[in-house]
């Protein structure tokens, strides 16, 4: 049964590489997209701790600031 | 309508619904996975190299859809210049890609035991090959250029011309004789295809529809992000 699951009647090879392949494309793809989400996140949030007083005050008045400064955080 | 479409407001839906459709996704690929490989039959004539159907396919509509609609954002961006519309192009762009890549890759897998080569000058796969070159030069384009009337000019130029592309990979297989056979799925005509083989096809299309989806989702913020530090920047 197993043997037959991996070997497929000799189309095994060719099954499991397709599958295998795509599969490795997408935690690939998944991976540096989260990179690079995460390295924004971080540089968002060194520049936001330079800001001073009156800035950090402008700055966390859009909506969009505050919400990026949430999902950093977490 | 366009504000429908402002950046602030879709940064607050894409932040929250990432890990649901991360969730979804799993649960949709792990049912669709169970059913390519072990529960729907095997083919009268290609055996179990069949399945590979499930890869294939669903990436190759999945990578025709997303360059489509980049090409419609583009050109409403061309025409009444909303900046979002560029940065939702550019944030599809990159699952495109991946997409194109596994059709290829998957196709040429499946090529070797059902027609005996790994490759062939077919008019599909060479209209798809092309594809994957416009999604190639769309990405680079977004890198190469600085300045922001170039960029926004180029990339919209080359999904437009891409787009003609688009009719083509549809139609080759009736405009000329080539490998692949003609459509079995199809949306205004009588569909071809078992059920027990279309139904793991959908879920498999739903599944890398919502990876699509996801992968948008966190690009679609790191551009938004990206702006947002540029603005802290200018304070």
């Amino acid at each position: 049964m197993i043997k037959e699951l991996i070997f497929m009647n000799g189309y095994g090879a060719y099954v499991w590489s397709a599958f295998s392949f795509t599969l490795i494309s997408f935690i690939f793809l998944y991976v540096i997209i989260k990179i690079n989400l995460t390295k924004e996140q971080d540089k968002f949030l060194i520049k936001f701790n330079l800001l001073n007083k009156s800035k950090i005050k402008i700055a966390k008045a859009q909506s969009t600031n505050r919400k990026i400064l949430e999902t950093s955080i977490s | 309508m366009f504000k429908l479409f402002e950046p602030n407001k879709i940064f607050n839906i894409t932040s929250k619904v990432q890990k649901y459709v991360l969730f979804i996704f799993i649960i949709v690929l792990s049912l669709g996975l169970a059913e390519a490989l072990f529960i729907s039959p095997e083919d009268y004539l290609q055996g179990h190299s069949v399945r590979i159907m499930y890869v294939h396919v669903p990436s190759a509509w999945i990578s025709l859809g997303i360059f489509s609609l980049i090409a419609l954002l583009s050109l409403i961006n061309f025409i009444f210049k909303n900046k979002n519309f560029s940065i939702i192009a550019k944030s599809l762009a990159p699952s495109g890609l991946i997409f194109n890549i596994i059709a290829l890759v998957t196709g040429s897998i499946w090529g070797k035991p059902t027609w005996g080569t790994w490759w062939a000058w077919d008019a599909r796969i060479t209209s798809m090959l092309i594809l994957m070159l416009f999604y190639l030069m769309y990405i680079l384009a977004w890198r190469i250029y600085d300045k922001k009337e170039y960029v926004n000019k180029a990339t919209s130029l080359i999904a437009i011309f891409g787009a003609l592309n688009i009719p083509i990979i549809k139609f080759s297989v009736d405009w000329w004789s080539t490998l692949h056979q003609t459509s079995s799925v199809s949306i205004f005509s009588e569909t071809t295809i078992h059920a027990s083989m279309l139904i793991p096809l959908l879920i498999m299309t739903a599944a890398f529809s919502l990876f699509s989806l996801l992968i948008f989702l966190m690009k679609y913020n790191t551009e938004l992000i990206k702006i947002k530090n540029k603005g802290l920047d200018r304070l």
